[in-house]
C-alpha cells in the first residue's frame, strides 16, 4: 500500500470505523445536533450533555458514512467529554487546520488521539468527511436547530 | 494495425476480443497515457464524463484557429464559415439520431436544459390540476426534479413506475398507471447507476396507445447502442455532447417537428426572433425559436467531430466491446465474495455498480484512485435509485470502448487492496 493511504487509513482510524464508540443517542436533555453532506449522502447525529457550567458531560453519536467520518466523530466525542465550550472551540479549529494541512507540524500533546488523522491533509477530497461532526457537534454547543451541511 | 508498437504504453491483455483493435483506438485518446500516483491511469469513470479523441480536441483547435466568429448573424467570411461548420454539426445530429428534419435538432446546454425546455415549454403549457407526468424509480435527478418543479406549479402528480430487485422496470404496473390523466412520460434510456438499457420501444408503444407522448432521457444510451428516433417514434429525445467524446456544455433535444412548433420558446433573445418591437416579438421558426443567445459554437463542432470519430468506429464495434467488457467484469466481480452487485438486469450497458458490506463507496474509491483508477462513489444523482436497494452509495466501474480486460483485471487488484486495508 503507498505511504498516504496507509498514513490516512490509520489502524487507529479503521479500528474506529469498525467499533465505533459512543455510538447511541442520549436522553431528551441532551443537545442535539444534525449534519448532512449532500455530496457523498454522509449523516451524522450528534448528542451532547451539557451541565451548567458549558462543560461537556457526555458526548454520543449516530449516523452513517465512511471510515474517515465514523472514525472522526468516535474520536471526537471521546475527545469532547470533559471539555468546556472553550476547548472544545479551540480543539475544532486545531482540528481542522491539521485536517486542511495548515498544521501538519501541531503540538501532538494538544492533539492528543485527534493526531491519527493528519493524513487527511493529503487527501483533500476527504476533508469534510472529517470534519462534519464536528461542524456538528459545534451546531450541538450552540443550541442551532437547523441541519448542518457541507455545502 | 500495429499492436506491438503501443504494447508498452498500454496495459492489454492476451483475451482481448478479436477483430476490435482497441490499442489503435487508445492512442487515440491522449489522456489516457499518463500516470497517476505513479501508476498506470485506468479510466472507470466514462458515465459521469468521456474523455476525447485527438479528432474533435484537435478539431475544435482548428475550429479555433481559423473560423471561429458569431454564427447566423455576419455576412463577412468567417461568420458564414462558422456557422456552416456549426450547422454541419446539426446535420451530423440529425443523421446520428435518424431524425426527419434538421429542425428538430435543438442544441442546448446538456440533457438537462434539454429536459427543462421541455419541462417549460411542453409540460408547463399542457399540464392542469391532477394530471400526472410518469417517470420512473431509476431516474436521474436531471430526470426528476424538472418535472416536479412543473407539477408543482400546474397542480399535477409525478407518477413513478416501480422496479424489480434486479433493476428492471415493472412494465405491467407502468401500463396500470397511464390513463386520462397522463400527459407525458419521462423514461431513462439506459440507467446511469445501474446501466439497466429499459424495453423503450415497449414503453412507448404502450404510452402512445392512450396518445401520450413519450421523452427519453439518451444521455447514458447514445455513447453505447445506435438510436433511431423516427423507429422507436419517440416525441423527445435528450442528451449530452460530454458522455459521447465531446465537449461539455452541449447537448441536444429532438423532439417531433410538429411538437416543437406548436411549443412557446424557452427563453427570449437574440438569435431566436425575427422581428422584435415594443409591442410585439415574433419569432424565428425551428430550431432558432429554441436557440437564444449565442450558442457553444465551438462545443457545437467539437460535438459534430465526435459523432464523426464514433461513426469511424462503429457504434456496432463499440457495443459488441463494451458488452465482452461488462460481461467480464461482472463476472470477474462475482469471484469477491465481499462485493455485490447492484443493478443485474438482463439488459445492460457499460456500467458495473457494487458495494462492499462494512467498506464505504468513498473509501474504495479513494484507495482505488491511488491505484490509478477513476471511478464514481456516492449516489450518482439518483438518490432515489439508492433508497430503493438501501444503500448511501455505491461505487460505479463505467466502462468506455478505450477499456481494456486487463483495465477489469485492476480494478479487481484495487478491490483486493481494499479488502486489505480493511482487513
Amino acid at each position: 500500500m503507498n505511504d498516504d493511504l496507509r498514513e490516512l487509513y490509520q489502524d487507529v482510524i479503521i479500528e474506529h470505523s469498525k467499533r465505533p464508540r459512543n455510538y447511541r443517542p442520549l436522553g431528551d436533555t441532551a443537545r442535539k445536533a444534525d449534519g448532512y453532506n449532500p455530496l457523498c449522502g454522509d449523516t451524522v447525529t450528534v448528542y451532547l450533555t451539557v451541565d451548567e457550567n458549558d462543560v461537556v458531560k457526555d458526548a454520543a453519536f449516530q449516523g452513517h458514512g465512511c471510515a474517515i467520518s465514523t472514525a472522526s466523530a468516535s474520536v471526537m466525542t471521546e475527545t469532547l467529554k470533559g471539555k468546556s465550550r472553550e476547548q472544545a472551540e479551540q480543539i475544532f479549529h486545531t482540528f481542522h487546520d491539521l485536517v486542511t494541512g495548515k498544521a501538519r507540524d501541531a503540538d501532538p500533546e494538544r492533539l492528543g488521539k485527534l493526531a491519527v488523522f493528519a493524513g487527511v491533509g493529503e487527501f483533500p477530497a476527504r476533508v469534510k468527511c472529517a470534519t462534519l461532526c464536528w461542524h456538528t457537534a459545534r451546531a450541538a454547543l450552540e443550541g442551532r436547530e437547523e441541519p448542518v451541511s457541507t455545502e | 494495425m500495429n499492436r506491438a508498437a503501443h504494447v508498452l504504453s498500454v496495459p492489454t491483455s492476451p483475451f482481448e476480443p478479436p477483430g476490435f483493435d482497441v490499442d489503435r483506438i487508445r492512442a487515440d485518446f491522449p489522456i489516457l497515457h499518463q500516470q497517476i500516483y505513479g501508476k498506470s491511469l485506468v479510466y472507470l469513470d466514462n458515465a459521469a464524463s468521456a474523455q476525447k479523441p485527438s479528432a474533435v480536441i484537435d478539431a475544435m483547435a482548428r475550429f479555433d484557429s481559423t473560423s471561429y466568429a458569431n454564427i447566423h448573424r455576419g455576412v463577412h467570411a468567417l461568420s458564414q464559415r462558422a456557422t456552416e461548420a456549426f450547422e454541419a454539426s446539426r446535420d451530423a445530429v440529425r443523421h446520428f439520431l435518424n431524425a426527419a428534419d434538421r429542425k428538430e435538432i435543438i442544441f442546448t446546454r446538456g440533457t438537462t436544459e434539454s429536459i427543462n425546455l421541455v419541462a417549460q415549454s411542453y409540460a408547463r403549457t399542457v399540464l392542469n390540476l391532477g394530471d400526472e407526468i410518469v417517470i420512473s424509480t431509476m431516474e436521474h435527478h436531471s430526470n426528476i426534479v424538472p418535472w416536479q418543479m412543473v407539477c408543482r406549479e400546474r397542480g399535477a402528480v409525478l407518477r413513478v413506475i416501480p422496479m424489480t430487485d434486479d433493476g428492471e422496470l415493472m412494465l405491467d404496473a407502468y401500463e396500470k398507471m397511464l390513463g386520462p390523466h397522463t400527459r407525458l412520460v419521462a423514461i431513462v434510456h439506459v440507467s446511469n447507476a445501474l446501466g439497466t438499457i429499459n424495453p423503450v420501444q415497449q414503453i412507448i408503444e404502450l404510452a402512445h396507445r392512450h396518445g401520450i407522448p413519450v421523452l427519453l432521457d439518451g444521455a447514458q444510451a447514445v455513447p453505447h447502442l445506435p438510436v433511431d428516433v423516427q423507429a422507436l417514434d419517440c416525441d423527445f429525445y435528450a442528451f449530452s455532447s460530454h458522455k459521447l467524446y465531446g465537449p461539455s456544455g452541449v447537448g441536444v433535444l429532438y423532439g417531433k417537428a410538429a411538437l416543437l412548433d406548436a411549443m412557446p420558446p424557452y427563453q427570449g433573445g437574440g438569435e431566436m426572433i425575427s422581428a422584435v418591437t415594443f409591442e410585439k416579438t415574433f419569432y424565428k421558426g425551428l430550431p432558432a425559436k429554441f436557440e437564444a443567445g449565442t450558442p457553444n459554437i465551438t462545443g457545437g463542432v467539437g460535438l459534430g467531430a465526435a459523432i464523426d470519430y464514433v461513426n469511424g468506429v462503429g457504434l456496432g464495434a463499440i457495443g459488441a466491446h463494451e458488452h465482452e467488457l461488462i460481461v467480464y467484469a461482472t463476472r470477474r466481480l462475482a469471484e469477491i465474495p465481499q462485493v455485490r452487485m447492484i443493478g443485474t438486469a438482463r439488459d445492460k450497458a457499460s456500467v458495473a455498480s457494487f458495494v462492499i458490506d462494512g467498506i464505504h463507496a468513498h473509501d474504495i474509491g479513494t484507495i482505488l484512485d491511488r491505484e490509478g483508477i477513476a471511478v464514481r462513489t456516492g449516489h450518482h444523482c439518483a438518490q432515489p435509485v439508492m433508497q430503493r436497494y438501501g444503500v448511501p452509495a455505491t461505487t460505479r466501474a463505467s466502462f468506455a470502448f478505450y477499456n481494456t480486460r486487463a483495465e477489469v483485471d485492476l480494478l479487481v487488484s484495487g478491490i483486493h487492496k481494499v479488502l486489505e486495508v480493511f482487513a
